[in-house]
């Protein structure tokens, strides 16, 4: 049956800011639901706060609402869009949560609105355990013993009738398993279960028998409505059941199944789809498996696109989003042809003739209080992912990928803390599913430790044990030297996944030694392509792996066009995220319609630009300068672009220009001039802009020798890091020991900078591009948060709230002065500071930087785009864009937070960035717009009701103005008993309440009571936070009361609440009507 | 555990193809010199269900998925009393490791007596196949000295599987019952029999007796079957023609069945015409349309011949089409109660999504 006709606008919900268990892959989804159903004509509304997703750029929707993403927002879009249909699976759980909410309110009804892609009926049984349970039931599949709770008291019920520990306790309705734990004891069986009340959507936990150390499996399939189905991937993981498959190991396809068992699998995977009642689209399985005996349990199962999707279209080249678009339109999967052999239909089963290996990416170097020790709830903040031809290659591969300066599967040097430990720790530590596991794992085969001594220790199947144990023997053979006089061995390293790296550490020569006798002893790496049919039929697409073997996929011809090729920015982390991944997926789009053949490379499975629509050809590897350099030169390639990746392709560049490739846009020597201190302070006395005191220092000595010079407070960081990894502001001298110490680990032997730290100095952001010759300024950003909080981390404002039109002009002549100066070609980025109303300079990155996208959507101009043109050679005048934009309305930039997934880490702000995501408000209102940012970052702040309020000294006058307006608005207002005092001494009355540590009631009851709507409390930033506060703001974080930790934050709200108190209701207005506005606007 | 890499590199052995094309790795299972046909399977899993189908007799079976042994082997996963193939080609062995094992990979093909070649980039003789066709081969892992050169002279002397009776050779030489009750009796013309088309059957509440391919029409109706299933086999059904003859008799006598070199074989007794695939269709992901339903089977292929389109007679039918060829999976006889099918319903190795014909075949029975 093809495309329907009866309807003809659909509409899409994107799935917001990036979180833990929500990354980009839902832009992946996004964003190729959107190119196809739009090239079927049909018309798109789209919706999604994520101002950093490639989906809302304006091109790919008709109507893109970058609004908040509740209920009631949804149903002003909708009904001011009317669309025919809602596809809600395409925007992970946060749109179909909001799909069915829209649905229980009768709004979709109301509106005439078609759910496509999955029915409500369907959504609810898989979703509501109850539901699940009877329609698994009904199928005659095993379950783990269990029960759903509403109350503690249910939850003890069923506790006692299962009758064993440890038990899973998993919160219905919430993503990444928000609030859902492993309780060993009745203890700690109270505590989650508290938690994952409080954190699901309908108050229900579902507590269940456990099924730790089982095999856990997962299946991706794709099913249309003609009662077709088929199984597009499936996934082993090496980590058994009980950590979250987010936070594990994974291997595709299944490796230690026999064809019998894996078939039972399958066809119960298909019985489920038909249970649940999936009509069309992609869904995915999850099931456990004792290994003693076979017993197959089904966990759980997603009726919608998800992040294994995203996985399994980048592992088997299958388009999962893009097929489960077409399929919601009436489509069938044998009228879809499969992309990359362009002669078979998308009706099949991939065959893969590699094994792909994804490693989930941690911070906790980031939250230092919070338990590494993983779970059921997913902490992890990105992925990597590699292809190779064996298990052993892809593994290694994928290892260092992961950019935590690891080689591969350790034999690298880095395992120093591992091997400092007993046997005793070792134990325990590789007995504890944590991040450096499977390095520990190594340092146990290194001690002797037999197979299944560390099996009984981790239950990881022995299959991928005995790959550990042979890769850690083999660096035996490699340690022996004799690898450079046996090209037989050496190929054969290579072809077990051992990076030259590696090779370098084990055999005490260096990286460059170890690549000039591998080159001369004929070894090179090879490429083949991920074809979906292992071979079978020849694949059109080129999407490629490097493996060691003897056939080399030819280089496709590129038609006489000049090659350039793209790094992306390796796996999501914080600091580093999705924003790169707009950059590179623009620069090479721009770049492809300028006539140039693009060849893109990168690692995270969850991108957009590891789709193979979005370059001419796609490397899916490590980005490491040999993965890399080995591309280059098969490619042949006219240039590299490295300004757009973050970090990670800055950090090769050097390496990779002394290699022979020719680096586009601005030089390495100049992004090194803006890095490196002396020179860049040498260049700002040039241009004549004033810079905080600063010093480097080598040691902790230096460290305290500088700051007494410049005096405190200072602002203490590594150098050659992005998202403020180590940063810190220090009030005093036994600070500043510690934190250089810290600091000194976190840049790896690098210097360590000391700045003089502007106390309550307004923040700036500058983005601009140039060409060479002319510089043009994207926008600048005012920021809400006062100087020391990390620019990623802070809300930030355009136009600018505070300056005047002459120090914003003087601004200008700064950015073009440093892009003159630094030879800018490309995207720059400036960080200015002013305090008492003086300008200073504090760094100047000429490359993409986190904020562009955001920008680029506010001023309706593509700035990543245009700065790949001008790095290949145009001029901003051919380009046509040659004035900065002024724009008549107010867009504002919030950061979103993981601190719900660390209970008991304080959610302070400061210089190191901690945020996961973004959202943008906009609105022609700057209230409004900043109220939007606030309740699309999920802090919906209340209109009216309790607030509590307590500042810090510094902050109290500024503190009686806010309580003032609070009480103007109707606010009931609780304080803490100094600023409780200072209210009454304002004529303001209040509640005084108890620190927690001071008697009771304390704010502890209040909020325990749900009296408490809304905390307003700033304090010190950095370790001198008093305990009492950060309990406080992690008990709110947790109940999900917002908290707003800075003045300028609450005015800025106040502002907003008080502007809609005006205004009555939110108004939604689309990004293409913004910015038509631009060009119709009279100043 | 300590690894002996070098002594594993020792043990080098090579496949030489009929158009010169060497392939070097190592061997495994057991150390001797054999010519076969070399093909490619591209499923992901059923190794040892590929090993004992008698229906690649003659063959070098090239595993495109690369980690090979990991769940080991065990009885109740052979599909016949036997390995039949010649040869086994993989990327890269490992020990079992799964409750249901019983047997290493490479000890079973010690056992059995069957060379295997590791370490060869079966990618590279996967695409070459691909593109040249299935070629005759020479697999050599055995100690004596053998030159490259020599090796591929052997397997261009070879005959080839193209006119060879090979199914004569795997067949059995006894009848024999494999279900003893059922509502109806079914005799099965074992050509290279899968067992898990016995299994099937059986589970369809249908007797089993089982007779070698050779048993004549009268020999057949003499044991009043109610139903007569021409089983999968190896190699060409050209080089049948006793078989073709034997079956032209019982179609309209009896409700007939067939898979794969049965389906062949019963298109071939009402007049179509059989040819060979250039690289065969072998693998357990290929999407067959059932032409009376519209939808759409995953299915488990094995087979290097087909019939071919344009030269059905009247008398037949396509009921099941290649989607990505378009070659004719599965006929019907217009008039009489006999339908066939190139793949695999019975999957063993691949998805069970056609299992459903064994039903249809009882319901032909009841009618």
């Amino acid at each position: 049956m093809p495309r329907r006709n009866d309807i003809r606008k659909i509409m899409l919900i994107g799935s917001g800011p990036i979180v833990i268990g929500q990354g980009c892959e839902f832009d992946y989804s996004g964003v190729q639901a959107c190119k196809v159903l739009k090239q079927e004509g049909f018309e798109i509304v789209l919706a999604n706060s994520n101002p950093a997703t490639i989906m809302t750029d304006p091109e790919f929707a008709d109507r893109t609402y970058i609004e908040p993403l509740t209920a009631e927002i949804l149903h002003e879009i909708i009904r001011r869009e009317r669309p025919d249909a809602l596809l809600p699976t395409l925007g992970g759980q946060t749109a179909l949560n909001l799909a069915m909410e829209l649905h229980e309110r009768g709004i979709l009804a109301r509106y005439g609105v078609e759910l496509i892609g999955a029915t409500a009926e369907a959504i609810g049984r898989a979703e509501d355990r109850r539901l699940f349970k009877q329609a698994m039931r009904s199928i005659n599949l095993d379950m783990p013993r269990s029960g759903s709770a509403h109350s503690m008291a249910e939850a003890l019920a069923i506790a006692e009738t299962i009758g064993s520990w440890p038990l899973i306790i998993r919160p219905g309705f919430t993503l990444g398993g928000t609030g859902g734990g492993i309780a060993h004891d009745a203890e700690e069986f109270r505590s989650i279960v508290t938690r994952g009340l409080a954190a699901s959507r309908n108050s229900e936990v579902l507590i269940e028998e456990s099924l730790l150390g089982w095999k856990e499996f997962e299946m991706e399939v794709m099913c249309d409505h003609a009662g077709n189905s088929m199984i597009v991937c499936s996934i082993e993981n090496l980590d058994p059941m009980g950590v979250h498959t987010g936070d594990s190991i994974t291997v595709a396809p299944i490796q230690t199944l026999s064809d019998r068992e894996y078939q039972e699998m399958r066809d119960d995977t298909l019985k489920v789809m038909r249970a649940i009642g999936v009509q069309t689209g992609g869904s995915n399985v999850q099931w456990a498996v004792d290994p003693d005996t076979g017993r197959r349990i089904i966990i759980e199962m997603n009726p919608r696109v998800s992040r294994s999707s995203a996985l399994a279209s980048k592992a088997t080249g299958f388009p999962i989003a893009k097929i489960a678009a077409l399929l919601a339109v009436g489509y069938t999967l044998d009228e879809i042809t499969n992309d990359i052999t362009r002669a078979t239909p998308s009706c099949f089963e991939p065959a893969l003739d590699y094994v792909v290996t994804k490693v989930p990416r941690f911070t906790f170097e980031k939250f230092p209080a919070a338990d590494s020790t993983l779970g059921t709830q997913m902490k992890s903040v990105g992925e990597a992912m590699a292809i190779g031809r064996n298990f052993k290659q892809s593994f290694q591969k994928a290892l260092r990928s992961l950019e935590t300066g690891r080689a591969g599967f350790g034999a690298d040097g880095r395992d120093s803390a591992s091997e400092a430990l007993s046997d005793e720790e070792l134990a325990a530590e590789v007995s504890r599913p944590n991040p450096e596991r499977i390095f520990q794992l190594r340092i146990a085969i290194k001690r002797g430790w037999s197979e299944d001594r560390l099996y009984e220790l981790t239950k990881i199947d022995r299959y991928f044990l005995r790959h550990l144990t042979e890769l850690t023997a083999f660096e035996d053979e490699i340690a022996d030297g004799g690898i450079f006089s046996d090209p037989a061995l050496f190929f054969q390293a290579k072809e077990f996944g051992f990076s030259d790296r590696q090779i370098a550490y084990l055999t005490k020569t260096t990286v460059a030694e170890v690549r000039q006798r591998r080159r001369a002893a004929g070894i090179h790496p090879v490429f083949a392509s991920v074809d979906t049919c292992a071979g079978e039929f020849a694949a059109i697409t080129p999407y490629y792996y490097s493996t060691y073997a003897e056939t080399d996929e030819p280089v496709r011809d590129r038609g006489g066009k000049k090659s350039l090729m793209i790094l992306g920015g390796g796996p999501n982390r914080i600091g580093q995220g999705i924003e790169f991944d707009y950059c590179c997926v623009h620069a090479a789009a721009a770049l492809r319609r300028a006539g140039y053949e693009v060849v893109m490379v990168n690692s995270n499975p969850e991108t957009v630009s590891t789709d193979y629509d979005s370059s001419d050809k796609l490397y899916f590897e490590p980005l490491t300068f040999e993965d890399v350099m080995a591309i280059y030169e098969r490619e042949q390639c006219d240039g590299i672009i490295v300004q757009f990746g973050g970090q990670t392709p800055l950090n090769l560049a050097r390496e990779l220009e002394e290699a022979g490739a020719r680096i586009i846009g601005t030089s390495v020597a100049d992004i090194d001039a803006a890095e490196d201190r002396d020179t860049f302070r040498n260049l700002v006395e040039k241009i004549g802009i004033r810079q905080p005191q600063s010093g480097i220092a080598h040691s902790v000595e230096d460290a305290v020798r500088i700051a007494d010079e410049i005096g405190y407070p200072v602002l203490v960081r590594p150098s050659f890091v992005l998202g403020g990894r180590g940063m810190v502001i220090v009030y005093k001298e036994q600070y500043l020991r510690k934190f250089v110490a810290a600091a000194a680990e976190a840049a790896e032997g690098k210097p360590i900078l000391i700045d003089r730290f502007l106390e309550d100095a307004v923040e700036l952001d500058v983005d601009c591009v140039s060409d060479g010759s002319h510089t043009v300024i994207g926008a600048i950003l005012e920021h809400v948060e006062p100087a020391g909080i990390h620019s990623g981390d802070s809300a930030s404002v355009i136009p600018p709230m505070s300056l005047s039109e002459e120090m914003q002009e003087k601004i200008r002549e700064y950015a073009r002065a440093f892009a003159r100066e630094l030879h800018v070609k490309g995207l720059m980025n400036m960080q200015l500071a002013v305090q008492h109303g003086e300008l200073y300079i504090i760094e100047v990155n000429p490359r993409a930087s986190r904020t562009v996208p955001f920008v680029s959507k506010t001023i309706g101009v593509p700035l990543a785009g245009i700065a790949a043109r001008c790095m290949a050679g145009e001029t901003l005048q051919e380009l046509n864009f040659v004035k900065e934009v002024r724009v008549p309305y107010t867009s504002v930039k919030e950061a979103v937070f993981p601190f719900v997934k660390f209970p008991g880490v304080d959610i302070m702000l400061t210089p190191e960035m901690k945020s996961t995501g973004e959202v943008m408000g906009i609105d022609h209102d700057r209230g409004l717009a900043y109220l939007k940012s606030q309740l699309a970052a999920g802090s919906a702040l209340p209109s009216s009701g309790n607030v509590m309020l307590s500042f810090r000294d510094e902050d109290k006058a500024a503190g009686l103005e806010l309580g003032r307006k609070l009480d103007r608005l109707g606010f009931q207002l609780y304080a803490t008993l100094g600023t409780s005092t200072m209210l009454w001494n304002g004529g303001i009355k209040s509640r005084a309440v108890f620190r927690i540590s001071r008697g009771r009631p304390n704010l502890l009851d209040l909020m325990a009571e749900g009296k408490i709507d809304w905390i307003i409390n700033t304090a010190e930033p950095g370790a001198e936070a008093m305990a009492d506060e950060v309990r406080m703001r992690s008990v709110a974080t947790a109940r999900g009361i917002p908290v707003t930790t800075t003045v300028a934050g609450a005015a800025a709200a106040i502002e907003g609440l008080t502007d809609q108190r005006e205004f009555g209701r939110f108004e939604v207005c689309s990004l293409q009507e913004y910015h038509h506005r631009i060009a119709s606007h009279r100043w | 555990m300590s690894y002996n890499w070098k002594k594993m590199r020792e043990r080098t052995a090579f496949l030489a193809l009929a158009d010169g094309t060497i392939f070097h790795g190592w061997s495994f299972g057991a150390p001797l010199d054999t010519v076969g046909e070399a093909v490619f399977n591209t499923g992901m899993t059923g190794y040892q269900e590929i090993l004992t189908d008698p229906s690649y007799a003659g063959q070098f079976v090239t595993l495109t998925t690369p980690e090979i042994g990991n769940y080991g082997t065990n009885p109740a996963d052979d599909e016949s009393r036997g390995i039949f193939l010649n040869g086994l080609l993989i990327h890269e062995l490992n020990a079992p490791s799964n409750y249901r094992s019983q047997l290493a990979l490479d000890e079973l093909l010690q056992q059995r007596g069957i060379p295997a070649l590791a370490g060869i980039d079966t990618r590279k003789l996967t695409l070459h196949l691909r593109e040249h066709g299935c070629q005759k081969a020479f697999l050599h892992a055995s100690d004596e000295p053998l030159s490259e050169a020599q090796a591929v002279e052997k397997a261009r002397a070879w005959c080839g599987l193209d006119g060879q009776d090979y199914a004569s050779k795997v067949t059995t030489d006894q009848a024999f019952s494999w279900n003893e009750s059922g509502d109806f009796h079914i005799v099965v013309l074992d050509f290279g029999v899968k067992y898990n088309i016995l299994r099937n059957l059986a589970a369809e509440n249908l007797r089993v007796t089982v007779l070698p391919a050779h048993s004549g029409r009268d020999e057949i109706l003499a044991r009043k079957p109610d139903g007569v299933f021409l089983s999968n086999g190896p190699a060409d059904p050209s080089a049948l023609p006793w078989a073709i003859e034997n079956i032209r008799g019982l179609i309209g006598k009896v409700p007939i069945m067939g898979i794969c070199l049965g389906c062949q074989l019963l298109g071939l007794a009402a007049g179509a015409e059989c040819g060979r695939l250039k690289f065969g269709h072998h693998g357990c992901n290929h999407p067959v349309r059932n032409l009376a339903t519209g939808k759409v089977e995953i299915t488990s292929q094995n087979h290097n011949f087909a019939l071919q389109p344009g030269s059905l007679p009247d008398s037949l039918e396509v009921t099941h089409v290649n989607l990505t060829d378009n070659t004719i999976e599965g006929i019907r006889h217009r008039r009489e109660p006999a339908f066939a099918l190139q793949y695999h319903p019975e999957a063993a190795p691949g998805p069970h999504d056609a299992a459903y014909l064994f039903r249809e075949f009882r319901k032909l029975l009841e009618a």
